[in-house]
């Protein structure tokens, strides 16, 4: 008997609770409570006031588009046009339902339920061998989780690939057959269009420009180094680097690093110390809360990209000083990122740049997800807001995304990095990065500053920038539930059930469409999602498709149930950016 | 359940005497009354909105960064090299001189080769550089999986969890499993990546003395007393024990067996890290589990690096499958960063079959770790070998380095080192390390071994070091600076320093077995329990 070993029965049990689930959100007018749950709705609430404070402003009607003609422009005109059109474009965070939150609780308690059956009738735990005696090794929720929850959802993740993970990307086969216990590799290959992999400018290619010049830098320098770069590790290309970044970013000077999680977690904690406090966004990167709580500062959390929350913080924390003893803090940093990986919204830098002048806080920024992917220039979340870098103490970046590399930077005022230089974990005892990788870095850095003396570089950026706005008002078009920033290339679909995720992975694939699903804990337990990352090497029937699948698999499980207003007019494939600077 | 809870209140109320029930009254009211009367308190303490700007006005931030810093430069390459031109191998290209590079961590030579080379442009070609993603979200490349399984398999063990870095693998892994209100039990000289991971893990550490098992089993039998005290609390406290293979620090080898053992005996889960000795000890390679023979099933996982003797890059987690699989989940630099490159991962694989199909290169390279040890005991006059012979990592400290402040010794070797390079053409390298290290070890030159050195340049290494130290007196400084509060030390080493004056006069150039003669003439200092005299006679058993 195999009663509920069966990840096909959680897919089913899923469908039937969304069919159900489809009725208040849809049929919304009949039922006065589905009015009333509207009306508090957080969309309305903030319409009230659009100007600061709040993450979660949704404004539809900035982007007409409509070709005009172009004139002559003045260039500083250009820009503070620009810079309002950033203001207004908007970000939208729809709060889950009342319902939504009922049914994935329902979702993970029956998931829950069956487990313990599961566990009474016929046990399968991994034991441990001769290990009698021992404590634990793990807590016993954490291991029922994996095995009753993730199990049954774990072949959406980990699946391995065999190509470069471009525009498209080969995945091998997995079939399991004994419900996600164990995986065998079938032998056969899915090709799919890539939106799952980083890969925001399209330089992750196994061809070209960039992969001649890696493979060069082999075949002169070798592939590892075999020592830190503060003992015998230094070469010429990573002090080339180093400056090339600092000229990149617009700061003195720059230090890099052969990881990017380590660039946090490894040099964090060389900044900051004991007497210092932060204010940390509460959707902060693990290697960032990893490498603050190595530092042994003060750590508060604020409310995602929420202005007035920081503010109190940052009061609260002048006015009380430092625990116990109330001695006023040596310095307050502000740790925030540029592009949120998982929610897709985009800092509100000048805000957050006024309150550190008025309150002489430190801010540490994180540019992941943005360096290279955001603003005309491809400079990151700074460019995008036309803020000055040098106005930001502390700027971070990996070259994993954009770059199609690996590592990461700091980059700040030539005091910080000789402060790194001499204190930095990863300076230190870090093994320097492998030449052919800091090539890459190398040769896509100077294309997107146009150094190569092409415009390869700038027309990446703005397909980019076209591709995910295309993409994201397609999908609020479809009615789909869609996190963040208008201009973002991560662009995450609400979902909610971890059904739901497991679901929308599977088909799309099925489809020819590779995605990614994320759901707890990388989440809260209610905001499961799917995210899809736009590359400037997609074309715009490669999104059709993709847009063409997913509409395909909402309408089966109902997850297209916005309650945003939704445009009319179509959606053009077109470079905004240009159109809307007549 | 609920209606006997509610049964048994009413029939208690019912039954209960009324002054009873008016006490009770009484004592909930005044208990509303004072946390009023507390509030209101409160309410009065809070500041005024004036206050709160003054106090914000009045508040100044300290500068980024310290005042100090700021007057200090910072040198890449140990201050006293220039940046590397072209491949650091064997040789390495500094400004258009070449060395030969006895500083990085080559130790198989395999940076020198081309077969990795020739994996890595593969790679490049197949899957391009970046693997743009973590392993979870289409980061898990196929040659990320044959990787994981080929060290699974060289290590006879189940499983492998493979990370983009060296030292983000023991420092991810070691708090993943150890939480807070866990005990880990760690040696006092364990590397920096390591201690990093104890930091994370929030767990109380305990310290025992270096490569000391004695000492091990104390704190061991401590920890069971107090158990015994609170035996409830005790069943839930997972216990761990960290040591090194070799030791990054001091390249000195742990007392594994010794170690396994205590573990049994007590219940504890021991971690080793064999970024060091991985691809280097044992007969074939497969690390110090090998060469001591201890079972690899009683260590709960292995962590290594394939940035020292792969000459690669990466970090792994091995062991069985219970322990291991946990870290795709919960290692956070295992699924919050970006897989490790797959040209990274291709040119790992080579290197591992290498050290696979030619076991001789490992038996080349140990002798060359054994004659090196040989040499730089037989040899140096001012440097005491203080590794194991079978490290690759040779630790050189200078003599009269307890009685000397660390700056002093610092400058003493860069003048050794600096001289080396220009009169030698040999690359030297004094290891860095942080001001918070756990115990900041005393400053010493780190000569690593290479298997393509012969045997003739390993000869001329020592002679380089010992040439360099007579010509610049390095002695006399070593005199001059020891501080007056060590009068004695001084004293007994002038009179020893002229009686090995005298020996050499009587015999002029030295050979080995008089060398070590010679060592316990001329060595009145800093003979610690386990280092030279012991390890002299054990060479001499082995000729
Ligand atoms: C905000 C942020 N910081 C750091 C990292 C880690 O970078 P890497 O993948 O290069 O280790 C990531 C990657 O996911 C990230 O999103």
């Amino acid at each position: 008997m195999k009663p509920f070993d069966n990840g096909c029965i959680a897919t089913n049990s899923s469908r039937g609770v969304a069919t159900s689930s489809a009725k208040p959100t849809t049929s919304v007018p009949s039922s006065i409570a589905t009015k009333m749950k509207i009306d508090r709705s957080p969309v309305k609430q903030i319409a009230k006031k659009p100007a600061l404070t709040n993450g979660h402003v949704v404004n539809h009607n900035h982007n007409n588009h409509v070709i005009k003609p172009k004139t002559k422009v003045d260039l500083q005109r250009v820009e503070v046009k620009r810079r309002e059109q950033r203001k207004r474009a908007g970000e939208s965070f729809e709060e889950c339902t009342l319902w939504d939150a009922f049914c994935t609780y329902l979702c993970y308690a029956v998931l829950v339920l069956v487990g313990y059956v599961n566990d009474l009738v016929r046990p399968r735990t991994a034991t441990e061998q001769n290990r009698d005696g021992y404590v634990p090794l793990y807590a016993s929720f954490e291991s029922f989780y994996t095995r009753h929850v993730y199990r049954r959802v774990r072949d959406c993740w980990n699946m391995p690939v065999g190509s470069v993970p471009g525009k498209y990307i080969t995945l091998l086969e997995r079939e399991s057959k004994d419900y996600g216990w164990t995986f065998n590799m079938t032998g056969k290959k899915v090709h799919c269009i890539n939106l799952g992999s980083y890969n925001y400018l399209g330089f992750a290619e196994n061809h070209g420009t960039c992969a001649e010049a890696a493979i060069k830098a082999v075949r002169e320098q070798g592939v590892g180094t075999c020592s830190p770069r503060k003992e015998l590790g230094n070469a010429h290309h990573l002090d080339e680097l180093d400056q090339l970044v600092a000229r990149f970013v617009g700061s003195e000077a720059a230090i890099t690093c052969a990881m990017g999680f380590a660039t946090n977690s490894m040099n964090i904690p060389a900044i900051l110390n004991k007497g210092c406090l932060v204010l940390s966004d509460e959707k902060n990167h693990a290697s960032i809360i990893l490498g603050l709580r190595l530092s042994r500062a003060t750590i508060r959390v604020f409310k995602h990209n929420n202005m007035r929350s920081l503010e109190k913080r940052l009061r609260e924390g002048i006015v009380n000083g430092q625990p116990r003893t109330h001695l006023p803090w040596e310095k307050i940093f502000i740790v925030i990122e540029g592009v949120y990986s998982m929610e897709g919204s985009v800092v509100r830098l000048p805000e957050i740049l006024a309150l550190k002048r008025k309150y002489g806080a430190y801010v540490y920024l994180d540019e992941a997800h943005s360096i290279g992917a955001m603003g005309p220039n491809g400079r990151g979340v700074i460019d995008y807001w036309g803020c000055n870098p040098k106005d930001v103490d502390v700027l971070m970046g990996t070259f994993t995304k954009s770059f199609g590399s690996a590592g990461g930077y700091i980059a700040g005022s030539k005091e910080l990095i000789t402060l790194l230089r001499r204190g930095s974990h990863a300076h230190a005892y870090g093994t320097a990065m492998s030449p052919p990788v800091a090539q890459q870095i190398l040769t896509s850095m100077k294309m997107i500053m146009g150094e190569d003396g092409t415009d390869e570089g700038v027309k990446k950026i703005r397909q980019l920038a076209r591709n995910s706005r295309y993409f994201r008002q397609k999908l609020k078009q479809a009615g789909f539930i869609v996190y963040g920033n208008d201009d973002s290339p991560v662009i995450p679909v609400a979902l909610y059930m971890p059904t739901k995720i497991a679901y929308v992975v599977r088909e799309m694939i099925k489809r020819g469409v590779a995605t990614v699903g994320v759901g707890f804990p990388a989440t809260p337990l209610v905001e499961g999602r799917t995210r899809f990352c736009i590359s400037a090497s997609h074309t715009k029937e490669m999104l059709d498709h993709a847009l063409g699948a997913m509409c395909e698999i909402g309408q089966q499980i109902t997850i297209r149930c916005s309650r945003l207003p939704i445009r009319k007019e179509e959606i053009l494939y077109d470079d905004s950016e240009n159109e809307d600077v007549e | 359940m609920l209606n006997a809870v509610l049964a048994f209140i009413y029939q208690n109320l019912i039954e209960a005497p009324s002054y009873h029930l008016y006490l009770e009254a009484f004592l909930a009211l005044w208990l509303f009354w004072l946390i009023r009367q507390r509030k209101k308190a409160e309410k009065k303490k809070r500041l005024t909105q004036e206050e709160e700007q003054l106090i914000i006005n009045a508040w100044q931030p300290k500068p980024l960064v310290d005042e100090e810093v700021t007057n200090m430069e910072s040198y890449d390459n140990g201050g006293i090299w220039g940046p590397i031109t072209g491949r650091p191998g064997k040789t390495v290209e500094i400004d258009g001189e070449k060395y030969l590079n006895v500083a990085t961590h080559n130790y198989l030579g395999l940076l020198d080769s081309q077969e990795l080379d020739d994996a890595a442009e593969q790679c490049i070609r197949r899957y391009g550089v970046g693997s743009c993603g973590p392993r979870g979200f289409y980061g898990t490349v196929d040659v990320h999986i044959e990787l994981e399984e080929k060290i699974a398999r060289f290590l006879n063990l189940e499983e492998t969890a493979l990370y983009s870095y060296g030292f983000a693998a023991v420092a991810s892994a070691i708090p993943s499993y150890a939480k807070a209100g866990d005990i880990i039990f760690a040696d006092e000289q364990v590397s920096y990546p390591i201690q990093r991971g104890l930091a994370a893990s929030r767990s109380s550490i305990i310290y025992f003395k270096h490569n000391s098992w004695e000492n091990l089993q104390e704190e061991l039998e401590k920890q069971r007393e107090t158990d015994k005290k609170n035996a409830k609390k005790a069943k839930t406290i997972r216990r761990f024990c960290v040591v090194e293979g070799i030791y990054t620090k001091s390249g000195t080898m742990c007392p594994l067996k010794e170690v396994t053992d205590l573990c049994k005996q007590y219940k504890v889960r021991l971690f080793v890290d064999e970024s060091i000795s991985f691809g280097v000890l044992g007969r074939t390679g497969r690390g110090l589990t090998e060469h001591l023979d201890v079972d690899r099933k009683d260590i709960d996982f292995i962590s290594g690096s394939l940035e020292h003797s792969c000459a690669s890059f990466g970090g792994f987690i091995v062991g069985p499958s219970y322990v291991v699989d946990h870290q795709r989940i919960s290692g956070l630099g295992y699924c919050f960063s970006a897989s490790l490159p797959p040209l990274l991962a291709g040119s790992g694989i080579k290197a591992l079959e290498i050290i696979e199909q030619s076991p001789e290169i490992i038996q080349d390279v140990q002798d060359k770790c054994v004659y090196m040890h040989q040499t730089f005991m037989n040899k140096l006059t001012f440097f005491r070998v203080t590794s194991h012979e079978l490290s690759p990592l040779k630790f050189l400290s200078l003599v009269g380095s307890k009685v000397l402040a660390y700056d002093v010794i610092k400058d003493l070797i860069e003048q050794v080192i600096i001289h080396v390079k220009e009169h030698h053409k040999i690359a030297l390298v004094q290891p860095y390390y942080l001001e918070s290290e756990h115990e900041l070890p005393l400053p010493s030159i780190r000569v690593s071994i290479n298997r393509l050195l012969t045997y003739k340049e390993i000869d001329s290494i020592a002679a380089a070091i010992e040439d360099v130290s007579n010509s610049i007196n390095l002695y006399d400084s070593v005199i001059s600076n020891i501080p007056t509060q060590f009068e004695e030390t001084k004293a007994d080493m002038i009179k020893s320093y002229e009686a090995y004056l005298k020996w050499k006069q009587q015999n002029n150039g030295i050979t080995g077995k008089e060398a070590l003669e010679q060592d316990e003439v001329f060595e009145p200092l800093e003979i610690a329990e386990d280092s030279a005299p012991k390890k002299i006679a054990d060479l001499h058993s082995r000729n």
